[in-house]
């Protein structure tokens, strides 16, 4: 058996077109040694929530600059439940007011990262969730 | 931690569950122990669905096509139309191990039908445009009760043929603008077509591609003949659509045509003894492995990087540590 891979989804939820970042993201991501799923812009929650069935992913990355993160990422994670994928962690990243970041929290995302953060930071991060989990 | 989620994955998967399938193409994909049982009970399963390749250079729009054709079979005339899995495959990064698989940005149109389910699958290391457990997880669809199993190859060019080898039909998708007709001419990769698609033949350019590649199936198969498959030709454009249900028919015909001659059973056959022996080949190598131990195997490498020894020579000197087969 080969080393675990981590399924990485990344996606834009939501009507913004700004997907710098997120292809930023899916590329360091890559380069830290993981499979990143890579699914672009405008993907409606229940589509996000289809895709990391389907792909079996460990890890939902969102990327959201829109400003619609409290309506968007709750759902996506309802989504995510209800399709038996509790175990997915879900990240957060993109322009995120800081007062809204305990209730992303409170919906069950694991981190949220905004400008400038380092990439490295954030693959160390997935790492930990998804690893750290096992080992226990 | 993922204990509930993957008991009696296999009779989930053959009840249809979404969920179990998707852990099981992990785990099959991954080669654990549980996904080699489970394709050892899935076999009786298997044999049924029509596994048609998608091949190609980068950029020829395979990915495109293929969320078209998913599309098109899902909205075919039938009162029951097949349900249809895409395998897409791109490539692991050789410096990081890790992978961007981009196939799906081009799949969209299909992600909220249940009838469709797609997969993409980094290559991890294999040549030859498919991971090396393209075929099982295609295995693993097939039992699934997908009809028809969509399988896109890397992308990397010539030497794709491996999927000629799982495809029952393989479809080589080309595009204007890639080279002139000795690149057609030279290139392997199409040899192994049964349908060739020229693709974006709005762009300037696509005529002479058209051309050239009718010139080469002119040369190479100058005549009808009985009981050979002469590739069919067609003109696409995969972002609006147009000359997929032409694609659609060929597929078809070629499906008919395989089973007709006999060539479908052939196919079949080749295809089983080609995964045993890629399998035997696996497991000799790994049991080799052991019994060298890896430092005897790290100490020849370092003389290989030193110079000190050939490749050849490298081999020869574990294969005679190795009582069982000696030179």
């Amino acid at each position: 058996m080969e080393e675990r891979k981590i399924r990485v989804l990344i996606a834009k939820p939501g009507l913004d077109g700004h997907d710098r970042g997120a292809k930023i993201i899916a590329q360091a991501l890559r380069d830290a040694g993981m499979e990143v799923i890579y699914t672009g812009l405008r993907q409606s929650p229940e589509m996000i929530a289809e895709a990391a069935l389907q792909e079996d992913v460990d890890v939902v990355g969102l990327s959201i600059l829109s400003g619609a993160h409290l309506a968007l990422v709750p759902r996506i994670i309802e989504l995510l439940r209800a399709n038996g994928q509790e175990h997915v962690k879900v990240f957060v990243g993109g322009i995120i007011p800081e007062e809204d970041v305990p209730v992303l929290k409170a919906a069950g995302v694991t981190e949220v990262y905004g400008p400038g953060t380092s990439t490295r930071e954030v693959a160390e991060a997935i790492r930990q969730a998804v690893l750290g989990e096992e080992v226990h | 931690m993922r204990k509930s989620t993957d008991s009696d994955l296999v009779e989930r998967v053959l009840a249809g569950e979404r969920l179990a399938l998707a852990r099981l193409l992990t785990h099959v994909e991954n080669d654990t122990p549980v996904g080699r049982e489970a394709l050892e009970r899935l076999f009786p399963f298997t044999g049924r669905a029509h596994l048609v390749g998608i091949t190609g250079a980068p950029g020829t729009g395979k990915s495109s096509l293929a969320n078209r054709l998913a599309m098109a079979y899902r909205k075919l005339d039938h009162r029951e139309p097949p349900r249809v899995a895409v395998l897409a495959v791109d490539p692991t990064s050789p410096f990081s191990g890790g992978a961007l698989l981009g196939d799906r940005l081009r799949m969209k149109d299909v992600t909220g039908d249940p009838g469709v389910f797609i997969r993409s699958m980094a290559s991890r290391g294999a040549v030859g445009g498919l991971a090396r457990t393209t075929a099982a997880m295609a295995q693993v669809l097939d039992a699934a009760g997908f009809e028809k199993v969509l399988i896109e190859t890397v992308g990397a060019g010539q030497s794709e043929v491996e999927v000629a080898r799982l495809a029952h039909t393989v479809i080589v998708v080309d595009a204007p603008g890639l080279g002139d007709d000795i690149q057609a001419i030279k290139a392997g990769i199409l040899e192994i077509a049964d349908i060739l698609v020229v693709n974006k033949a709005d762009l300037p350019g696509a005529e002479n591609t058209f051309r050239n590649l009718r010139l080469m199936l002119d040369l190479t198969f100058p005549e009808e003949r009985e009981g050979l498959w002469r590739p069919s030709l067609v003109r696409a454009v995969a972002s609006t659509g147009e000359g997929i249900p032409e694609i659609i028919q060929a597929i078809e015909a070629h499906k008919d045509f395989l089973v007709k001659t006999g060539s479908w059973a052939k196919r079949e056959e080749a295809r089983l003894w080609g995964e045993f022996e890629s399998l035997l080949q696996a497991a000799l190598l790994a049991r080799w492995r052991d019994q060298v131990g890896e430092e005897a195997y790290q100490q020849t490498l370092s003389q290989l990087t030193r110079r000190q020894i050939s490749p050849w020579q490298a081999v020869k000197k574990l294969l005679e540590r190795d009582s069982m087969i000696s030179e």
